[in-house]
């Protein structure tokens, strides 16, 4: 039980208590240390079971760590530690509090060795995230936030039905790797694939994060889906519906990017497409792809990270959210600019980026299983990034038009955070050996062969040449001030529009179908429990005697017939 | 020697202390007296549990006369657990109530209550020791008649007219069950239950005894409150004090539900015919029905002690489903959501109490407004109480929650499971419209004004809180005991 004290989770939730009712200065201390703390705890405890008990009749592992867990601890704890500096002069009280719950919660996954306490640690994770959103205050926040809570409610009571379907069928709870061949798995990876951004509810993601406030998103970016990487990890290493999933996500995430004109939203869907990578990795299954899977996990929460630091920059010292509304504010904000560029030559996986050293992973994975096609996709998705993230997001927000904006740069911890975050990012391109160490598999993978990195910049240098040309063209158009929508309509002209056209009208067609259907039972449903309805209002005596003996008549004539 | 004596004890000391307060005629002393006989029956309680627990069943012949033809008081592990739970409550609840009592009853009928409430305390314990089916009757009435009476004294005109209705329909109920003992005296000619369910066996002529279990089954289904017979119920808690209603609130539906279990496993379980009758899918059709609807209908409700009152019917509709499943699992989470439920709604409805003592006796969301800046301690108890209701992990209810599931999936009924997490996320809706109210609402001239209940009442509700998040965490007692009741319960169905 004292082995409880040396948990990093403990540290983070302490933290949360602590910035909850601490001021001033003291609470930005006390902001900065938890985490460190919770990050040395992670490399303190030992490899191994630390501690075991019993609780509801099975035998559960609540803190245990191996090498898969102390990468992912690893790099939460390093992630919250970023986000709180970010976020230091955040007014809202509420919000630093529950990313701790939250980020510790996440942390506390990733230690469990049961299904139990993993699926406790979720639950208090969809609250402390649903906080999060919360806390931003607006009224679209709140909607945001309930509408991400029934999702996650929803998961987690797919994981409950899993996990004690899974202690009914093996009388254990033990979680390792699993495949999905009974009720009880299927359940279980089902409610992983819904914290993932998995079709079908892949629109939870998109649709409630940009909603939380510039810092907020920060947090809630790193940690949901990458538990769920790390549980998938975990639980379902090789599963190959996984390649199928993880595939759809990728392209899900550009296609929708492409068409999305608020900023945080772009890097929002870019997250479903980051995910998918991993996703696919976790079911090509090898050590290759699973190390790959791992390490992109790390590079993407760094780099996202930065994106949304660089995007929250914007909407903090802006206000503004919209590509449209943004634009040529490099001249002023030129450091927010260049780690914007940082991270987003990151997620284009430019060489000497993190994303470089462990994309390249996956797709290797796929070449050496001569998976011709996921090859074939991955690769065509990685310049699909490159478009959506590695040059929308920086064109539109920092260059694009002069859109009149003269605002200054973040305060110091902001630009502080974004600094560290951007030398990660570089620094973990150019020495990659600390990372490959501390992936789950011993590997001897080399990053900077000479026909990978070729490769590499030809692809995006193809994609770049294809958002050059239309890129000279739009400066044409500028000139007699077309809007951005425009552009929007050219770009890829028939394919985009068609592809627009046909996800819109799907998605439109199955939202009414569902909106309708969902509002149709509400409405019968309210009407019959209202506190005037039958259900509900308080029935004379003689109806409820009549009531009784209609019940034991039925009794009595059931027992009869049968 | 008087710990051989335990048994009758546990019944009788309530049952005297009645009249004795009654004598008297004083609000004080009926007040002292009445902790101190709940204190002793509480005691009485636990030295009773353990002794169950180190050498099994206790068989007690009152006045000598052995059973069959004399009545047996019988304490098994199933009867020590709600013997504790009924005397355990009234230990809570007793001390704290002469806050309440002296600030909504007039000073004249004080003395009453204090002793309708031992009368109802000892048939209460009376109903669950008894090993007699007529002895039980006898219980049964006891406890009902004190019940109308505490509901009755309630200040708001409504409360008679909500004591009238209950007062009907329990007496419908206790009609249907003495006919339903009265075949089964017929058929078999002894009223002691261990006897019963051996005679029961060799019944060759069926059909009275399926009478007699539909009698039985009704008329016990309306003690407990089990979807469509609980109309009663909701009425009955909003209009009675505050203090009684987190009395009954905790325990009477659950006394009843443990006449149900016995009923159903100890008396007629060994019947071939029980087993070949659908009366478990009936049973949790109509436990899901109740758990579904009663939680909705408890959303839309503008008072805070009637929405909880028709949370309790959806409660009770789990605890049903748990027995109409009738695995380890399925049983033991009916048992220990006995326990953990009174738990929960005991420290909400004391919790409530102690709003209404500020509100002077309004319970509607309207004057709650902003309630959780007035009242810290109290609006916050209530919210952990409200996660106990939805089963969020680390409370009491999620255990219950937990083996529930397990049973249902264990009997591969996946549609229960899913209905049965569904119906949580509709407790979570109610308990969010607290939330919103206490939290999310600015205060008006309408809300409460005056700040949190007296100490003591609050230092009772939170122990009752702690209590719900201490079930929650550690199952070793809870589970323990409601595991052994459950295997006691399916080894006299084998």
């Amino acid at each position: 039980m004292t082995s409880l004290l040396a948990h990093p989770t403990t540290a983070l939730f302490l933290g949360a208590v602590l910035v909850a009712i601490l001021k001033g200065q003291a609470r930005s201390v006390a902001a900065l240390v938890a985490p460190l703390l919770a990050l040395w705890l992670v490399w303190q405890v030992p490899e191994g079971i630390v501690w075991q008990t019993h609780f509801l009749g099975v035998e559960i592992t609540p803190f245990a760590v191996d090498r898969l867990s102390r990468l992912f601890a690893t790099i939460f704890s390093i992630m919250v530690f970023s986000g709180a500096l970010f976020s230091l002069n955040q007014t809202s009280r509420l919000e630093l509090p529950a990313a701790f719950v939250y980020a510790g919660s996440a942390i506390g996954v990733t230690f469990a060795r049961d299904l139990v306490t993993v699926f406790l640690f979720w639950e208090l994770m969809a609250i402390g995230s649903t906080l999060v959103i919360w806390s931003a205050g607006t009224r679209r926040s709140y909607a945001a936030s309930m509408r991400y809570l029934m999702v996650h409610l929803t998961g987690g009571v797919l994981l409950l039905i899993g996990v004690t379907a899974f202690i009914a069928e093996t009388g254990q709870a033990t979680f390792g790797a699993m495949t999905p061949h009974s009720v009880g798995t299927w359940f279980i990876l089902a409610a992983f694939l819904v914290n993932a951004g998995a079709p079908p509810l892949s629109a939870w993601l998109p649709d409630a994060y940009p909603e939380a406030s510039w810092s907020g998103t920060v947090f809630l970016s790193a940690f949901t889906t990458k538990t769920a990487v790390y549980a998938l990890l975990r639980g379902f290493p090789g599963a190959e519906i996984l390649v199928f999933v993880g595939l759809f996500m990728v392209f899900y995430g550009i296609l929708y990017a492409l068409l999305e004109n608020d900023m945080r939203r772009i890097l929002s869907y870019s997250i479903v497409n980051q995910v998918g990578f991993m996703v696919t990795g976790i079911g090509i299954g090898t050590e290759m792809a699973l190390n790959g899977a791992a390490a992109h996990a790390f590079a993407h929460i760094m780099y996202k990270a930065l994106l949304l630091m660089s995007a929250g920059s914007v909407f903090y010292v802006t206000g503004k959210r919209k590509c449209t509304d943004l634009g040529g504010i490099f001249r002023t904000m030129p450091l927010t600019a260049i780690c914007g560029i940082v991270g987003a030559l990151a997620i284009s996986a430019f060489p000497l980026t993190s994303g470089f050293i462990s994309k390249s992973m996956i797709a290797q994975a796929a070449a050496d299983r001569h998976m011709t096609v996921a090859w074939l996709l991955l690769a065509a998705a990685s310049a699909g990034v490159f478009l959506h993230a590695g040059i929308k997001f920086p064109w539109f927000v920092f260059f694009q038009k002069d859109s009149g904006l003269r605002p200054p740069e973040p305060p110091l911890n902001m630009r502080i955070a974004m600094i560290l975050l951007s030398v990660v990012c570089v620094g973990l391109g150019v020495f990659y050996e600390p990372l490959y160490h501390i992936l789950p598999y011993a590997t001897d993978y080399r990053p900077y062969t000479a026909d990978h990195v070729v490769t590499q910049l030809q692809l995006l240098l193809f994609a770049g040449l294809a958002f050059f040309v239309m890129l000279g063209w739009l400066r044409r158009t500028l000139t007699i001030s077309l809007d951005f929508d425009w552009f929007y309509r050219r770009l890829g002209p028939a394919l985009v529009r068609i592809a627009e056209a046909v996800i819109e009208a799907g998605r439109a067609a199955v939202r009414t179908a569902v909106f309708d259907t969902m509002r149709a039972v509400g409405a019968w449903l309210v009407a019959r429990h209202r506190p005037d309805a039958l259900l509900a209002r308080t029935w004379s005596t003689s109806g409820m005697a009549l009531g009784v003996m209609l019940i034991l008549l039925a009794y009595l004539v059931g027992f009869y017939v049968l | 020697m008087i710990l051989d004596h335990l048994p009758a004890l546990q019944v009788v000391l309530p049952l005297i202390s009645a009249p004795v307060i009654v004598l008297v005629r004083r609000s004080r002393f009926a007040w002292l007296m009445a902790v101190a006989v709940s204190w002793v029956a509480a005691a009485i309680a636990v030295m009773l549990a353990i002794r169950v627990a180190d050498a099994g069943v206790i068989s007690y012949a009152l006045g000598n006369w052995q059973p069959p033809w004399g009545i047996e008081y019988r304490v098994d592990p199933l009867s020590a657990f709600v013997l504790v739970l009924v005397a355990g409550t009234a230990a809570i609840v007793a001390p704290f109530s002469r806050i309440s009592v002296v600030a909504e009853l007039p000073r004249e009928q004080e003395y009453l209550l204090y002793a309708m409430f031992c009368l109802c305390l000892a048939g209460l314990l009376g109903i669950t020791i008894t090993g007699d089916v007529f002895n039980l009757f006898v219980f049964l009435e006891i406890s009902s008649l004190s019940t109308y009476v505490m509901v009755a004294l309630g200040q708001k005109r409504q409360a008679l007219a909500a004591a009238y209705r209950y007062l009907i329909m329990g007496t419908i109920a206790a009609t249907f069950y003495v006919i339903g003992i009265g075949m089964l005296y017929l058929m078999t000619g002894t009223l002691n239950m261990a006897d019963l369910s051996v005679r029961l066996a060799d019944v060759t002529d069926v059909r009275p005894i399926l009478a007699a279990f539909a009698f039985i089954t009704v008329g016990i289904g309306l003690k407990l409150a089990l979807f469509p017979l609980h109309q009663w119920l909701p009425n009955a808690y909003t209009f009675a004090p505050s203090a009684v209603t987190a009395f009954l609130g905790a325990t009477a539906t659950k006394v009843s539900i443990y006449v149900l279990l016995r009923f159903y496993f100890t008396v007629f379980g060994t019947t071939l015919l029980f087993r070949a009758m659908p009366t478990d899918q009936v049973l949790m059709l109509l436990s899901l029905l109740g758990a579904v609807t009663a939680s909705l209908v408890a959303v839309f409700q503008k008072d805070i002690k009637r929405m909880f009152a028709y949370s309790s019917v959806g409660q009770v509709g789990y605890i049903t489903l748990g027995i109409s499943l009738a695995n380890t699992s399925g049983l033991t989470a009916a048992v220990v959501h006995l326990l953990n439920h009174a738990v929960t709604k005991g420290a909400i409805f004391i919790l409530i109490a102690g709003i209404t003592l500020r509100t002077g006796g309004a319970s509607g969301f309207d004057r709650l407004k902003g309630i959780g800046s007035r009242m810290p301690f109290t609006s916050f108890g209530i919210v952990i109480g409200g996660l106990s209701l939805i089963g969020v992990p680390g409370t009491a209810g999620f255990v219950s929650k937990w083996y529930l599931v397990l049973g249902a999936i264990q009997r591969g009924e996946w549609i229960v499971a899913a209905v049965v997490l569904a119906s949580s996320l509709i407790a979570a809706a109610y308990v969010w419209k607290f939330v919103e109210t206490a939290y999310l609402t600015k205060p008006d001239e309408s809300s409460v004004k005056a700040g949190e209940a007296p100490l003591p009442m609050l230092a009772f509700a939170w122990f009752m809180v702690v209590l719900c998040v201490f079930l929650g965490l550690d199952t070793s007692l809870s589970v323990g005991g409601a595991r052994a009741a459950a295997d006691f319960l399916l080894g006299g169905l084998r």
